[in-house]
C-alpha cells in the first residue's frame, strides 16, 4: 500500500496540511441488478484522452476538473495521458493503459458473461485538482447524468 | 488528488442510483473523503491495478473490486485487497 511517508516532501506536506472534502451524509445505491445483468461504466482520473480531443490542462490553476468521454471499444494503447503529475511514478500507466483505465479488462469480462455489458462510453477525468468546487457544482453532475442517461447500473472508479 | 476526485465522483453517481466501486492506493485519504465503497490495493501510486502486462492480477483486483458490491452498507465501505482475493469466473 502506498503511504503518505512514500511521497515526496512537497507532496507530503501538502497532503498533510490539506483540508479534504468528505462526503456527508454518503450516498449509497443498492446495485439495481446482479452483476452478470449490470451495465458497467468505467471512469478514471488518469487524465487520458483521444488523440482527436483537447488534452486536460495540466497546469490550470486549482486543477481541470473537465472530463473527456473515451468510447468503449477504443484501443486503449492509442490513448493520450495528460497527467503530468510527479506525484505518482507513471512509468507503469504508460506502459499498459490498462493499469488505470482498464478497458481490456472489462471487455474480457463482458465477454465472459461476468458483467452484463460495458457501457459505450468511459469517462475521463484528471487527477490533481486542488480545487474541487467547479467538479462538485458542475462537471461531476454532468458525468453522472450522462451515465444514469446511458442506464448505467455500476461504475468502476479507477484513479492514479 | 485523485483519490479526492475519485470519491467526489462516486459520491455524485450515488446519489443517482448507480452503484459504484472504487480502487485506492491511498487507503487514508480515501477513508478521510468517505468514499462510499472502495478497495485499498498495496501497491505504489499509478499502479492501481498491481502491475502493468499482468491482465490476470488485474482481473483479480477488479473482481475484488466489484465483489464490495454486494456489501449491505451503509457506506463508506472500505476492504483490503490481498492475494486471497481469489473469484473464480461464473
Amino acid at each position: 500500500m502506498a503511504s503518505l511517508s512514500d511521497l515526496s516532501l512537497k507532496n507530503r506536506v501538502f497532503m498533510a496540511t490539506y483540508r479534504y472534502r468528505a462526503l456527508d451524509p454518503v450516498p449509497f445505491a443498492r446495485p439495481r441488478k446482479p452483476l452478470p445483468s449490470a451495465r458497467v461504466a468505467l471512469v478514471t482520473t488518469g487524465g487520458v484522452h483521444l488523440p482527436s480531443q483537447v488534452p486536460f490542462d495540466d497546469a490550470m490553476k486549482g486543477g481541470d476538473s473537465s472530463f473527456r468521454e473515451i468510447p468503449s471499444e477504443t484501443a486503449v494503447e492509442t490513448l493520450g495521458i495528460a497527467h503530468k503529475s510527479d506525484a505518482f511514478d507513471q512509468t507503469g500507466f504508460r506502459a499498459d493503459r490498462n493499469l488505470g483505465f482498464p478497458l481490456d479488462r472489462l471487455r474480457e469480462m463482458a465477454a465472459r458473461g461476468e458483467i452484463g455489458a460495458l457501457n459505450g462510453r468511459a469517462l475521463s477525468f484528471m487527477g490533481s485538482i486542488t480545487a474541487p468546487g467547479r467538479l462538485v457544482k458542475d462537471t461531476a453532475p454532468g458525468a453522472a447524468a450522462l451515465l444514469e442517461a446511458d442506464g448505467v447500473d455500476v461504475a468502476l472508479l479507477v484513479p492514479l | 488528488m485523485c483519490h479526492q476526485t475519485v470519491g467526489l465522483i462516486a459520491g455524485e453517481l450515488e446519489s443517482r442510483g448507480i452503484a459504484t466501486t472504487t480502487v485506492t492506493m491511498l487507503r487514508e485519504i480515501t477513508a478521510k473523503v468517505r468514499t462510499p465503497r472502495a478497495l485499498a490495493v498495496p501497491y505504489a501510486l499509478g499502479y492501481p491495478l498491481g502491475k502493468p502486462g499482468d491482465p490476470e492480477l488485474q482481473t483479480r483486483i477488479i473482481r475484488a473490486a466489484f465483489a464490495l458490491l454486494e456489501a449491505p452498507g451503509p457506506g463508506p465501505v472500505l476492504a483490503d485487497f490481498t492475494s486471497t482475493w481469489i473469484r473464480s469466473a461464473p
